[in-house]
């Protein structure tokens, strides 16, 4: 049985006039210790769907279909009380911001000691030795001095370290990372993706890894689900869908990527923008912008297939598969 | 013409960060330490860096939106330094600027229309209404929107129109230089490549000179001609972007090469770089790049390095390239 496993799900938000639909019939799962990407642009989704695994959907929105099973209890059931001893305890999350993620005006060791004091019965000494602990995990040089800091003093990556080993704190068996390195320089945020890599599988620890850089997807995790629109537009072993992307939109993504052979040329762009929420096509919701697109694909949303290691939400995938283009 | 459409000499900048009136020295940030380049008419000239090695800094000392501290800019040979807000204003209309951030730099209670004739109507108050509106209409069409948007206000539209909206205003006043300030890091995926695209067309059916300045390398390589790494206020590496990519040599340059994220099949596996980047209030002694330098002797740490031109024509600011160490 996997970890996590979410089926199904469906989230909206009542509006005066209608009903958005964020996320119509997404489903994936992950093992224990299985690193997981969830692809998409802004909009698509992605986060949407963390959140409401954490239950922090914020109002108007929620969940009207599916069931999120955590250990096989199923997440959007729970109360309160019980839901608080899962987030944040064995499920951590880390947010793209770490400024924004630490309070300004508390020591490290404050935010860090609370988190564990929120969790367990803990004496204020235990705790701090496991937050000592816990930053040494994550490369903080001198992490008892270090403790004494206020988040304004660190610089971004060492922040986001702190943030790191806050989620560590209480040994999930899931970390689910927002974007976790696109707010700091490439060089800092080479260093915090090998970091995850390397503590997710020490820790044997379960990670989905939301971001829309696929280069970052491919060199961290194994499994990569691809959304568009509010649904999961394809699925599959990570190094299968960078290699042979099967759906028109994420062989789009890979194209317009600027790479070493093509420059100076124009770059192969998707035509058009994500559809808002209010406004989601009939039939395929990528049909507008995928130059395969005909009257099957304007007619019905897609059932996702299987093609190969894959799946694909596209009438044509068996088709496409077979030309091959890529 | 000859000589470089735009240079820099020697550029410095510092802000004063307050202090009191009887504190002998006073804390200084020293965002520019002599930066010399020059940007050949038809250039796409890239300046790469980490986030506060003053790249942003020097593009506004171009324009004249920050006064330097030293040196000197010229603009096809004329100094254009010092001159009076009077006197600069041909040169405003020539050099033009995009900026990062689509959603803030478009002024939210002006139709699209007025911000794009604003700048028609300031440097050419003779021009006739018709004019003004074949001109935006022309331009509109240039950058692939749609001259029934005019009517329609800055929140109506996606990102990527936002900023296509942007390079419209910019191009209106037919500049010959255009600075783009991380145009694309606040844009998807998908749209990067359209805005890419359309700099692109821009650049060939305009005759325009880029300087283009972006943490993202893999950008650089797909759009620059010209590269300059720049690292604590002081150019480190200048080179063809061919060359730089094929053989970076200033020690810098390749740390950052090997952080950009690459779509693979395989893991990640990163070398951490020793230290963190330093603060400009407090800058090392000698080369500032060399408490973190794996190739730094006593003398890095004594004598700043001026930049060796090679035989390839690259300009490389580092002792240990210079004596042939690396």
């Amino acid at each position: 049985m996997a970890l996590l496993e979410v089926k199904n799900l469906g989230i909206e938000f009542p509006m005066r006039r209608e009903v958005l639909r964020a996320l119509q019939g997404v489903s994936f799962s992950l093992d224990a210790g299985e690193r997981l990407g969830i692809v998409g642009e802004s909009g698509a989704g992605k986060s949407i769907a963390a959140f409401a695994i954490i239950n922090l959907l914020s109002k108007p929105g929620r969940i009207n279909a599916g069931e999120i099973l955590f250990e096989g209890r199923d997440l959007t059931v729970l109360d309160d009380n019980a839901m608080r001893d899962i987030r944040g305890n064995r499920i951590s999350m880390i947010f793209q911001d770490p400024m924004m993620t630490l309070n300004p005006v508390l020591t490290i060791e404050t935010q860090m000691i609370e988190v564990l004091k929120a969790h367990r019965e803990i004496s204020d000494n235990d705790a701090r030795k496991i937050a000592v602990e816990k930053l040494r995990e994550v490369a903080i040089p001198s992490p008892e001095d270090r403790l004494k800091s206020y988040p304004h003093e660190l610089s971004g990556g060492q922040r986001q370290r702190v943030v790191i080993a806050t989620a560590l704190l209480t040994n999930p068996s899931i970390i689910i990372a927002d974007e976790p390195s696109t707010a700091l320089d490439v060089t800092i945020q080479a260093g915090i993706m090998a970091l995850m890599l390397n503590l997710c599988k020490s820790h044997d620890m379960g990670l989905i890894l939301i971001t829309h850089d696929l280069a970052v997807v491919s060199q961290v995790t194994e499994r990569v689900v691809v959304m568009y629109a509010g649904r999961v537009v394809e699925e599959g072993p990570t190094a299968d869908i960078v290699t042979h992307p099967k759906h028109p939109y994420t062989r789009g993504l890979i194209a317009a990527l600027p790479q070493e052979g093509t420059a100076g040329k124009r770059l192969n762009q998707i035509p058009g923008s994500m559809p808002t929420l209010d406004a989601i096509p009939d039939g395929c919701a990528f049909h507008p912008r995928c130059p395969h697109a005909d009257d099957v694909c304007r007619a019905s949303v897609p059932e996702i297939v299987k093609v190969g290691n894959q799946f694909s939400r596209c009438v044509k995938a068996t088709e496409l598969a077979e030309e091959n283009s890529l | 013409m000859s000589g470089p459409l735009v240079e820099t000499r020697d550029v410095e900048k510092r802000f004063d960060l307050g202090g009191y009136f009887w504190q002998q020295d006073k804390p200084v940030v020293r965002a520019l330490n002599g930066v010399s380049i020059a940007i050949e008419k038809g250039e796409s000239f890239c300046l790469v860096g980490e986030s506060g090695c003053g790249k942003s800094t020097l593009a506004r000392c171009i324009m004249g939106l920050l006064d330097l501290s030293e040196g000197e800019v010229f603009y096809k040979g004329e100094q254009i330094d010092r001159l009076s807000a009077k006197a600069m204003m041909p040169y405003r209309r020539r050099m033009q600027m995009i900026f990062q951030n689509p959603y803030a730099s478009l002024n939210p209670r002006m139709t699209i229309q007025k911000t794009l004739e604003e700048p028609l109507r300031f440097h050419f108050p003779e021009m006739k209404n018709g004019e003004v509106r074949d001109k935006v209409e022309e331009v509109m069409t240039s950058v692939g929107n749609d001259p029934a948007w005019g009517t329609r206000y800055p929140h109506e539209f996606s990102g990527g129109q936002r900023q296509r909206i942007s390079i419209a205003r910019a191009l209106m006043v037919d500049p010959d230089f255009v600075v783009a300030d991380e145009p694309i890091s606040a844009l998807d995926v998908s749209i990067q490549a359209q805005v890419l695209n359309v700099m692109m067309d821009a650049r060939d059916s305009r005759d325009l000179t880029y300087l283009f300045i972006t943490h993202d390398l893999s950008v650089v390589r797909h759009f620059g001609t010209r590269v300059g790494v720049m690292y604590l206020g002081a150019l480190c590496e200048l080179a063809q972007t061919k060359t730089l990519f094929d053989t970076p040599r200033h020690p810098y340059t390749q740390v950052l090469l090997n952080a950009i994220p690459k779509l693979s099949t395989t893991e990640l596996i990163h070398t951490p770089m020793m230290g963190e980047v330093p603060t400009a209030i407090k800058l090392p002694s000698g080369c500032v790049f060399h408490p973190r330098c794996p190739y730094a002797n006593e003398r890095c740490s004594r004598e700043v390095p001026a930049g060796t031109t090679l035989d390839d024509g690259t300009v490389v600011a580092c002792h240990a390239v210079e004596e042939n160490r690396i």
